[in-house]
């Protein structure tokens, strides 16, 4: 079968890509682009490791077509620094312990990175719903979310306030 | 070292592999690729129970783009008769799991794998290979598989003279069973149920490997052991372990269930034949049918107590499946159960049953939440019918130093009574529930649990840079932070900041051996060999500053990072920072660096009581945990954030495994949810914060006084939560997982 070219943005970066049909992004991005921050953990949509971001949209990349990138920006969690400095994401989850296996954290943090990015003051329940669709197996979220909302203090140039264990 | 001024042990410091996980850049076996590289996959069984009488791969094997097949018949067979351990496991099973022989056991056994140039062709390979069964009526569950008439998975298993699906028992006793009922006031006995759970890490089994034309062949993967990894695939595919290198991956999650290999010996056979690396990875189909998941249960508990309280007898008998082939935890289940406390008459049994599912792997502290699950319970209803308080019930009967356990030992200064009593004085306790909004109900619970840990082989080696930074190597994969523990340590020994000290896992060839990341085991082991090794570094600077110096080594101490006289008698000099004696290595005798290689002693076991608040909705059905904290002895916490990441990890899997998570058969044998949508694992909106009370009773068999602390938060969980929903329904389950549909059953009825 012949292969699709393919012009899109990742990182902010052009790119160009051949591709299969029914290739997904995912595999694109971690075949031939070699952007393998990007993880399988399911392929079908359920656990979050692949998020990326669409023109802004968080989406899992196993279930996009890498056809559907063409003309689009896609954004991955290798994009996500800038130069030498870690995006205060990720500095914070690198303070706050809020990763252990680390299989998970690259699509938690674009997830949490779009949630922000929508939604720059979010409670508990918002993070909490924001990050639903990204299974983490080992921390109980509990760290997790604790450095989402207190980066998003951060940079609101604000104090987080930690939500209560005690209603 | 185990007062609580150190510097470094017990700071929140940055873990050393933090910032390339952070932005991507780690490496997990599935992003491990090789020039040349082609792909693995693997045909699986579609019967839960079939004779295979013949395999023909002559199809496959002439479609272009394939490299190479393999069948049981490429690998080496271990013969039923003769057992060959690896440590707790036996390679008559592991060579019947990797590939199926005489039978296939359940479905999704693997059968044949092919190498392709693409994961398309060797797909289509896989569809070209025929094979006649003769399809076995099959069994899955516990009471199917004991009846007098069920399929017999293997003739050459036998249980009290009789064709049996036993494959084992194992019982522990203590006192006189009789004399203690005799004595009991209040009597319960109880059944319950658990279903299989599976681990549920994020990264799917994954592997590359490349086998030169020379034989020597280079293996990265995940898993919890690399040495595990060269040791069975060298017995798999007959190499000896001096050609193989087992190289650690940065591993996705694994809580025992990396613990065995399942594609590395197909890979290396695939590789060798076709001259070609071969990458395979498990889709997460695979890993659900396939990998994992730890055992089933039905268990009986019995206790008998005093009126003033005291648990006087406790007899409990555990039936776990262990999958297709022998060896479900049923140490973990009959020796856990009741080892938190005092109780002078003990009967516990564990009976291990085969059944056709996928092999049961270890699962963090195996077979302890399905024992503490039962035993649990039950103290809760003989609290109940003595009306005391659940944890007043438990302290008074907590087990500790001098207390003789019926799995056996007698317990040295153990912190579990702190545990029960942080939870008595903690705000959580004593907070009343509140108010249920209207159509919901509320409760609490309580659970305590036991762990045995683990000590064993392990191998470190401590150098010191030309330029005075430090770079320490374990044999561990790093599981969730142990490198950053390793830091702490060795920064607080040498006296320097941790960020001078970089913290490695070797591969095989390039360290010692040591024992799987497993049994809580990493950092009480790795401490200890790290610990003597930087002792030894520290006596090498001192004689070399004493050489410099021209005065007695004992003249010399380590302080702060530098070589200094130890008083004004010894010589009055300038300190020798690292630096300056790593500068000076060369004309003082060398490299400056040591190793040190161990098998390990004094793990000595973990207890913790966790309190668990829910919310029950009625007309729904679910169950929500509102409130949790865990009490747990930590020994001493290393890195205070990364323990608390544990007991939050294990709770959080616990509440799955109570509220939501089951393996589901159909009628064929076959898992009707192999995937994270009908598998439902707690995802961030299911749970509230979770709170941790670390207990820092140091384990006085370790230098820094470390206790392992990753597998006990899974063993209260259970009970914890089921307690709850009986104190908010006032009825009690006696069957895991209390999912929605069982909950509005158990309230219609």
């Amino acid at each position: 079968m012949a292969k699709i070219h393919v012009t899109t943005t990742v990182n902010g970066e052009p790119v160009e890509f051949l591709c299969e049909p029914q290739q997904s992004m995912l595999d694109v991005l971690r075949g031939p682009l070699g952007l393998t921050g990007s993880k399988e953990g399911c392929g079908s949509g359920d656990c979050g490791a692949c998020s990326i971001t669409l023109d802004g949209r968080l989406v899992c990349s196993c279930l996009m077509l890498a056809v559907e990138a063409e003309g689009h920006e896609i954004g991955t969690i290798e994009g996500m620094a800038s130069g030498d400095g870690l995006h205060p994401l990720q500095q914070k989850f690198l303070e706050m312990a809020a990763l252990q296996c680390g299989i998970c954290t690259p699509g938690v943090l674009v997830a949490a990175k779009a949630l922000l990015d929508k939604n720059p003051d979010p409670t508990e329940t918002e993070v909490r719903f924001g990050l639903a669709g990204n299974l983490c197996r080992c921390t109980g979220y509990d760290k997790i979310v604790r450095a989402v909302l207190e980066t998003a203090a951060e940079m609101r140039g604000a104090k987080a306030e930690m939500p209560e264990a005690v209603r | 070292m185990n007062d609580m001024t150190n510097k470094w042990i017990g700071q929140r410091t940055i873990r050393p592999d933090g910032a390339e996980k952070v932005t991507g850049r780690a490496a997990y076996a599935a992003d491990t690729t090789m020039p040349g590289m082609i792909w693995g996959k693997v045909l699986r069984s579609p019967h839960a129970h079939a004779v295979i009488r013949s395999i023909d791969t002559a199809k496959a094997e002439a479609l272009p783009g394939v490299k190479a097949v393999v069948t049981h018949r490429d690998l080496v067979e271990f013969p039923l008769d003769k057992s060959v351990m690896l440590g707790i496991q036996d390679m008559r099973w592991m060579c019947r799991n990797v590939m199926a022989r005489e039978k296939a056991l359940f479905h999704g056994h693997p059968i044949a794998a092919v190498a392709a140039t693409s994961e398309t062709i060797a797909a289509e390979a896989l569809r070209l290979i025929e094979v006649e069964y003769e399809v076995l009526p099959h069994v899955i569950e516990i009471d199917d598989a004991l009846k007098p008439d069920a399929p017999i998975l293997h003739d050459f298993l036998s249980f009290e003279g009789k064709p049996s699906n036993i494959a084992g028992k194992l019982e522990h006793r203590l006192g006189d069973i009789e004399a203690g009922f005799a004595e009991a006031d209040v009597v319960i006995e109880r059944s319950f149920t658990t279903r299989p759970v599976h681990q549920g890490y994020i990264e799917p089994h994954a592997c590359l490997v490349s086998v030169a034309a020379d034989g020597k062949t280079t293996i990265w993967s995940s898993s919890q052991g690399q040495f595990m990894v060269r040791a069975m695939t060298s017995l798999l595919t007959g190499i000896p372990q001096s050609d193989i290198r087992a190289i650690p991956a940065e591993i996705g999650g694994g809580f025992g269930g990396k613990t065995i290999i399942y594609l590395e010996p197909l890979a290396t056979v695939l590789s060798k034949k076709s001259g070609r690396p071969v990458k395979m990875v498990m889709s997460r189909e695979e890993v659900m049918r396939a990998s994992g998941p730890t055992s089933g249960s039905k268990s009986t508990v019995k206790i008998g107590a005093t009126k003033d309280g005291r648990l006087v007898a406790a007899q409990g008998t555990f039936w776990l499946q262990a999958g297709a082939l022998p060896g479900s935890p049923i140490r973990g289940a009959a020796g856990c159960g009741f080892a938190p406390y005092t109780i002078p008459n003990v009967v516990s049994t564990g009976f291990d049953v085969v059944s056709n599912r996928s092999k049961v792997a270890a699962y963090r502290a195996p077979g302890a939440p399905i024992g503490a699950y039962a035993v649990e319970c039950v103290i809760d209803e003989v609290a109940e019918a003595l009306g005391m308080d659940p944890l007043e019930l438990r302290l008074k009967n907590a087990a500790r130093q001098g207390t003789k356990a019926a799995h056996g030992p007698v317990y040295p200064r153990i912190g579990f009574m702190e545990t029960i009593e942080a939870a008595l004085a903690h705000p959580h306790y004593k907070t009343p529930l509140g108010e249920a909004p209207p159509g919901k109900r509320r409760g609490r619970g309580v659970a305590s649990g036991f762990w045995f840990n683990a000590g064993g082989e392990s191998s470190a080696q401590v150098n010191i840079t030309e330029d005075g930074n430090v770079v320490v190597t374990t044999g561990h994969p790093d599981i969730g932070g142990s490198r950053a523990s390793i830091a702490n340590i060795t920064a607080e020994l040498l006296g320097i900041d941790y960020k001078r000290i970089s913290v490695l896992i070797g591969d095989t060839a390039t360290i010692g051996y040591s024992n799987l990341t497993g049994g809580s085991r990493v950092l009480f082991a790795s401490a200890m060999v790290v610990t003597q090794s930087t002792e030894k570094v520290i006596a090498s600077l001192r004689e070399r500053a004493a050489k410099i110096w021209k005065i007695d080594p004992e003249a010399v101490a380590w302080e702060d990072g530098e070589a200094r006289p130890v008083s004004d008698n010894a010589g009055r000099f300038p300190p020798l920072s690292l630096a300056e004696l790593a500068a000076r290595a060369t004309e003082t005798g060398g490299p400056i660096g040591a190793g040190v290689q161990l098998n390990t002693t004094g793990a000595e076991g973990g207890f913790a009581t966790h309190l668990c608040d829910v919310e029950v909705d009625v007309d729904l059905g679910i169950v929500r945990v509102l409130r949790y904290t865990s009490f747990q002895d930590v020994g001493r916490a290393v890195h205070p954030s990364y323990v608390e990441g544990q007991m939050q990890g294990g709770a959080a899997q616990g509440i799955g495994w109570a509220l939501n998570e089951e393996y589901i058969y159909d009628r064929q044998g076959r898992v009707e949810n192999a995937g994270f949508l009908d598998y439902r694992m707690p995802v961030c909106s299911d749970l509230p914060m979770l709170d941790t009370v670390m207990i820092e009773v140091p384990n006085p068999k370790h230098p820094q006084g470390v206790r392992g602390v990753g597998e006990v938060p899974l063993v209260p969980p259970l009970a914890a939560v089921a307690n709850a929903v009986y104190d908010a329904l006032g009825k009690r389950f006696y069957a895991l997982p209390m999912s929605p549909p069982r909950v509005l059953e158990k309230l219609e009825g």
